[in-house]
């Protein structure tokens, strides 16, 4: 009795709050058929900021892998004062609000920021371009790479990096050939989480990107744009794409849980 | 390199440590150095007029108080989800275990504009609370709904470990003890669980008050109603006033501080709780 309640409770709410949410999403972007869904993606700001999106995810996470891998590396291979201090600061974006995060690079590359007037005189915009956004991305998804190489390569040891060198190996011989197979797994579940909040990140990007259509405007910002020009199927039709990314995000994700065996928070 | 305590035959030391600490600092720390300072180099009559004005202390009750209550609502129903996970067995329970996790990958954007249609008046949900008088979209009560979304996995994730280590044997003693279901719930499971339900409490209450996205399309964002501080940051960027922005970034910051040491405590807590079981 206390377990079909308990189950019941369960369901119910997480279908008022996940499976409702979804369902209406992917309803209302394919309720007028498949050929009203395509053509919504016909309009040239909303192919800018697919574009955008992309760009801005195929800078930002190659970036923060190699920043991942090495701050993993240099953490769990060798002993050094203030590392338990690099470990927190590592993790310090995910504690800001999205919104500071934003505001943090205004006040540096902003008209009135520390480096506004320079940027100026030589003629490179930062905020409410590209760049910015590009860098508030970077922000928010900085340390999910890493923190997820960091205990896993603590947990493995350095016994078959020490052999490797002594027999003779190099350095990138040596991650290669040793280190990269026993974590790639970690790496690559670290590396889709990291690409699902840069193509995501909302906040911190509405902060610095000065939402020009067809220039600045990213997905997340485009569908803000098309709901309040009241334009629903439009915004449910990027709203569906960026559902089905989130959808794939977990399909991979949960698979590589269970190959590694572990869950993850 | 003197600061390094042990020598190791593995190479890198200097070039990963070096990137790892050179990006780390001109992409976190500088860019928050600048807010600090931006916030600290301003009169302070001023800083204390712009983070106490009316219009900012409503924008505080809103955010806490909405982050609060959704934080409580999940605790008992993250408690239940994982609960349910851990205990029973039923079909779709793997399906359900791995879209727990959906907030964190779904953009907010998205849960938030899906909110919206889901609790608006003519929603799936919405059109039947519409009758009963309760009001949820562009109303605090949708903010509140917003923020148990992107709070839920936190609560269960935390939880659902937690469960899974609590010995059996424990409960099994007090049933044989002679004691009712409900007082082994209330004396013995839950107190064992303390730590990890308040870790998740304030994990999903640290990512509550910093929300933005979902909250901009559920909230209606009226002034003294239905605006949330990250959203009056944003209109105090947009009148350029950015030493207003810089100071209430900073309340904020100061407060995700705060909430960052508070979960480290409690999970030090939670962690001599477990090594004390063990030892016992």
């Amino acid at each position: 009795m206390m377990r079909v309640l308990l189950i019941a409770v369960s369901l119910i709410f997480l279908g008022g709050l996940l499976f409702a949410p979804l369902g209406v999403v992917f309803v209302s972007a394919f309720g007028n058929g498949i050929e009203t869904w395509l053509a919504s993606f016909a309009d040239s700001d909303t192919g800018a900021a697919i574009r955008l999106t992309l760009l801005t995810a195929a800078i930002v996470v190659p970036l923060n892998t190699v920043f991942g891998v090495c701050a993993a590396w240099c953490i769990a291979k060798f002993e050094f004062a203030g590392k338990s201090m690099l470990i927190t600061l590592i993790d310090l974006p995910l504690a800001v609000s999205p919104v500071v995060s934003g505001l943090i690079y205004v006040l540096l590359f902003g008209a009135q920021g520390w480096f506004g007037g320079w940027l100026q005189d030589h003629d490179i915009s930062i905020i409410f371009a590209v760049p910015g956004i590009v860098l508030a991305t970077s922000f928010v998804t900085f340390p999910y790479v890493a923190r997820e190489l960091i205990p896993l390569m603590q947990q493995l040891g350095n016994d078959e990096e020490e052999a490797a060198i002594t027999l003779g190996a190099g350095g990138w011989f040596t991650f290669f050939h040793v280190t990269l197979p026993r974590i790639r797994w970690g790496l690559l579940y670290g590396v889709i989480l990291c690409n699902a909040r840069a193509m995501g990140e909302f906040g911190a990007v509405s902060v610095v990107s000065g939402h020009i259509r067809g220039l600045t405007n990213t997905m997340p910002l485009h569908i803000e744009a098309l709901y309040q020009d009241y334009s629903m199927a439009g915004a449910f039709a990027v709203a569906s794409l960026l559902s089905l990314l989130a959808v794939i995000t977990l399909i991979i994700k949960t698979l590589l849980e269970w190959r590694m065996g572990t869950r993850h928070r | 390199m003197r600061w390094r305590v042990e020598r190791s035959v593995i190479p890198g030391f200097g070039i990963t440590f070096g990137f790892a600490t050179f990006f780390l600092g001109a992409l976190v720390l500088l860019p928050l150095t600048a807010l600090v300072m931006k916030g600290a180099g301003m009169d302070w009559t001023r800083f204390f007029a712009v983070v106490t004005d009316p219009r900012a202390l409503a924008s505080y009750r809103l955010t806490f108080g909405a982050s609060l209550l959704a934080a409580l609502i999940n605790i008992v129903f993250g408690f239940i989800v994982a609960w349910t996970l851990v205990r029973y067995r039923f079909p779709g329970r793997r399906f359900i275990d791995a879209i727990i996790d959906m907030p964190f990958a779904l953009p907010t954007a998205v849960s938030g504009l899906a909110l919206t249609a889901v609790f608006a008046g003519n929603g799936w949900i919405g059109q039947y609370l519409e009758p009963l008088g309760i009001k949820v979209a562009y109303a605090p009560l949708g903010i509140t709904i917003a923020l148990t979304l992107i709070g839920m996995p936190f609560v269960v994730r935390t939880v659902q470990p937690a469960l899974e280590e609590l010995p059996r044997d424990v409960e099994e003693a007090a049933a044989t003890l002679g004691a009712s279901p409900a007082y082994t719930f209330f004396r013995v499971i839950l107190p064992a669980l303390a730590p990890a339900v308040l870790t998740g409490f304030t994990l999903a209450f640290a990512r509550a008050v910093g929300e933005y996205g979902s909250i901009t399309f559920i909230a209606g964002n009226i002034p003294y109603k239905t605006e949330i501080t990250p959203l009056l940051i944003i209109i105090k960027l947009d009148e350029y006033d950015y030493a207003a922005a810089a100071a209430i970034g900073c309340v904020m910051l100061a407060i995700s501080f705060v909430m960052l040491l508070a979960i480290n405590l409690l999970q030090a807590w939670g962690r001599r709780r477990i090594s004390g079981a063990v030892r016992r």
